[in-house]
């Protein structure tokens, strides 16, 4: 094996390793951080860790690869608030009551994403899940920058619909 | 514009503004009767709609307390949303998608037609397809609809183009891009769509028609209309002989005021209509108004839908251009070969990505959501909309313990799919997964209904009084001189987007109240 692949496989398992930490560092008392410093989310009232668990779960439950971390920080970081604490801390202390049952550690520290599926599923039906889960779809899909990624053009009067733009420019049928 | 005393009893009073209390207020008006329009809503013109789905959801959609109950998918996914319907001057034709389409001739005699089904409040309309020809012929040149009269269709989009082909795999034949409410070129002072794709959200060129930006304003520059805008009726009121003598109503400060009436027009949508008549009980009507047969909320009817996305090899891009100008009408026929009475259109659709999300599987995650999302920009789609089964305990109630924001009892909407309503959307479905299959489609989704957006039949028309609200020109059986002027009179749903047919009834109720007044029979 060449020095090369070696460093390919290193590679790849530390990029698993992030991606069961949420591909983010927790950077010390009130900042949470990509690994590449392309963004970071300040928390004041719940701590690092549970963004981070928050994070992750907003990953799991609506897995797209192709979207960065920042966006789900986006979706999730209005938990950070005072009258939102008590029910951060109660639902991740299920989650990981959850994970603890089925003989992990904590959530978090799940390598496989199909392993922490197992666990959010055991906690499917809980209001701390659905609140998530509901929060997302609004959270996640209704901010104008992720739109891009799906291909989605959003708002056209201003540029006069698409009329002159491909309403009906499909050529492979 | 003009203003009408509280006390002046000569008034007709319309509550609601859309398909059909804003077109029978432009009607009256037209003819010289003196009109007072109560909408709920506020006034949003071109200019305010918004090519966002939730902003525009915001802006528009009726969001008072509603409950729900009943196997429906949608008292689980949306408990507090039974309906997806507008709360604006216009009412629902800011959202409608366009569709103009005719009853056929045996939909008008379901009983006739199907014959008794078990579990079904089946009934014959007391009117039919030859009495209603000349209406909707004036309605089709009011609304500018395609493909009627000498208006060309609108072009296909890509959506379209798919849809078009898939059905022609499958050896359909009336396929084309629909009869629509939206301009293929100017009409009446309106311009040509411009494929922009937020249909739904009101259209900001006003090619689509709708009431607010037509009617509303065609009536008013008569003098004779006024519309009163965030006006929610309360209470309809009556004298001792039984006849109603004004509408009791929060003003936009919240205040209560009363509005005398020489006639009354309930046209508040299939919600809201049988849930004022609920509210105006009194000693005299215990059961509410207009209601001896006890067929006030019953029947509710939401036509059988769903819809099918599909994924493709290769971009679609289906948001672009007019969201529902496609249709397959093959189906809509009634052929029980098929396993079920009655039949479907088969009508093309889109949502945004954020909608999409909502909508798609609501309640889903993970990767088998997400995967399908992935690939919005390869999607096609297309919507249901089939008739559904009158059944008599799906029905608008007052809840017992939920109110609205001034403390009258919220609807409760109690629906439960008939063993026909599922036979035909698993039919529809299998039929809309095969049409995408035959382009190739990688992968299809047979999504649950969204919340309502046609709802019917909870104030029925009916020839007897012991079998309905209404008598075929509207008119109450029980009093002379209320009125139901909505889709909430339809006896039944036909397979058919309402619209059309609601403004049609709304000329023709028009047309029959101004002559009875005329006569001084009401």
């Amino acid at each position: 094996m060449t020095k090369l692949q070696r460093t390919g496989l290193t590679r790849r398992a530390l990029l698993g390793r992030a991606v069961a930490a949420g591909a983010l560092t927790v950077t010390g008392v009130g900042f949470i951080a990509a690994p590449n410093a392309a963004w970071a989310l300040e928390v004041t009232v719940i701590t690092p860790a549970q963004m981070a668990t928050l994070l992750q779960m907003a990953r799991d439950i609506y897995p797209h690869d192709q979207v960065p971390d920042q966006f789900y920080a986006v979706a999730v970081k209005g938990y950070d608030a005072e009258d939102k604490k008590d029910f951060v801390a109660t639902g991740i202390a299920e989650l990981d009551a959850a994970a603890q049952a089925q003989g992990h550690a904590d959530y978090v520290s799940i390598g496989w994403e199909e392993d922490r599926v197992k666990v959010l599923q055991a906690i499917e039906s809980s209001p701390f899940f659905q609140a998530i889960r509901g929060g997302l779809v609004t959270g996640l899909y209704n901010q104008k920058e992720v739109w891009p990624i799906f291909g989605y053009q959003g708002e056209s009067f201003s540029q006069g619909g698409y009329i002159n733009r491909g309403f009906d420019d499909i050529n492979w049928l | 514009m003009a203003t009408f005393d509280l006390n002046d009893d000569s008034v007709v009073v319309i509550i609601g503004t859309g398909a059909g209390g804003g077109v029978l207020a432009n009607e009256l008006a037209q003819k010289g009767v003196k009109v007072v329009a109560l909408e709920a809503g506020g006034r949003y013109l071109p200019e305010d709609y918004i090519n966002d789905e939730w902003e525009s959801f915001g802006q528009l959609a009726w969001l008072d307390t509603r409950t729900t109950s009943g196997d429906w998918r949608v008292a689980k996914d949306f408990s507090g949303l039974p309906a997806w319907i507008v709360k604006a001057v216009g009412g629902t034709t800011t959202h409608w998608a366009g569709a103009s389409i005719r009853f056929q001739d045996h939909e008008w005699k379901a009983l006739t037609t199907y014959g008794p089904v078990e579990g079904a409040n089946l009934l014959d309309w007391p009117i039919d397809g030859a009495e209603m020809a000349p209406w909707y012929e004036k309605a089709e040149t009011k609304l500018g609809v395609t493909r009627t009269g000498d208006r060309a269709g609108l072009p296909g989009n890509n959506n379209y183009k798919v849809f078009e082909k898939g059905a022609k795999a499958l050896g359909y034949k009336e396929v084309h891009t629909g009869r629509m409410a939206i301009n293929s070129s100017e009409y009446d002072g309106r311009m040509a769509c411009q494929q922009t794709g937020f249909c739904f959200q009101g259209c900001k060129w006003g090619a689509k028609w709708s009431a607010a930006y037509t009617d509303i304003p065609a009536g008013e520059a008569t003098g004779n209309l006024e519309v009163r805008d965030r006006s929610h009726a309360a209470r309809i009121l009556h004298n001792d002989e039984g006849k109603v003598t004004g509408v009791e109503y929060f003003d936009k400060d919240g205040n209560l005021q009363m509005q005398k009436a020489r006639i009354v027009c309930v046209a508040g949508n299939t919600i809201e209509s049988p849930r004022l008549l609920l509210n105006s009980a009194s000693p005299m009507f215990p059961n509410g108004l207009a209601n001896s047969s006890d067929q006030v909320g019953r029947n509710y009817m939401r036509h059988v839908t769903g819809s099918v996305y599909a994924i493709f090899d290769k971009p679609v891009r289906m948001w672009r251009g007019t969201t529902m100008a496609g249709i397959v009408q093959d189906e809509a026929r009634h052929d029980p070969a098929r396993g079920f009475v009655g039949g479907y259109e088969l009508e093309t659709l889109s949502l945004g990505l954020p909608f999409m999300a909502a909508f798609l599987n609501p309640g889903g995650w993970g990767r088998s959501f997400t995967t399908a999302l992935d690939h919005y920009e390869n999607m096609a789609g297309m919507w249901i909309v089939g008739e559904d089964i009158p059944q008599a305990d799906n029905r608008v109630t007052l809840s017992a313990d939920a109110k609205d924001q001034f403390g009258l009892p919220a609807p409760n909407v109690h629906y439960s799919d008939h063993p026909n309503d599922v036979a035909m959307r698993n039919h529809a479905y299998k039929q809309g997964i095969a049409m995408y299959e035959a382009v190739g489609a990688t992968r299809a989704f047979p999504t649950p209904p969204y919340p309502s957006t046609h709802n019917l039949g909870t104030n029925r028309m009916s020839e007897r009084p012991e079998d309905g609200v209404c008598n075929k020109w509207g008119q109450t059986h029980d009093i002379a001189n209320l009125f139901i002027s909505d889709g909430s009179q339809f006896t039944t749903g036909a397979a058919e987007n309402p619209t059309l047919t609601i403004v049609a009834l709304a000329i023709r109720q028009a047309d029959h109240i101004a002559r009875e007044m005329s006569a001084g029979s009401i």
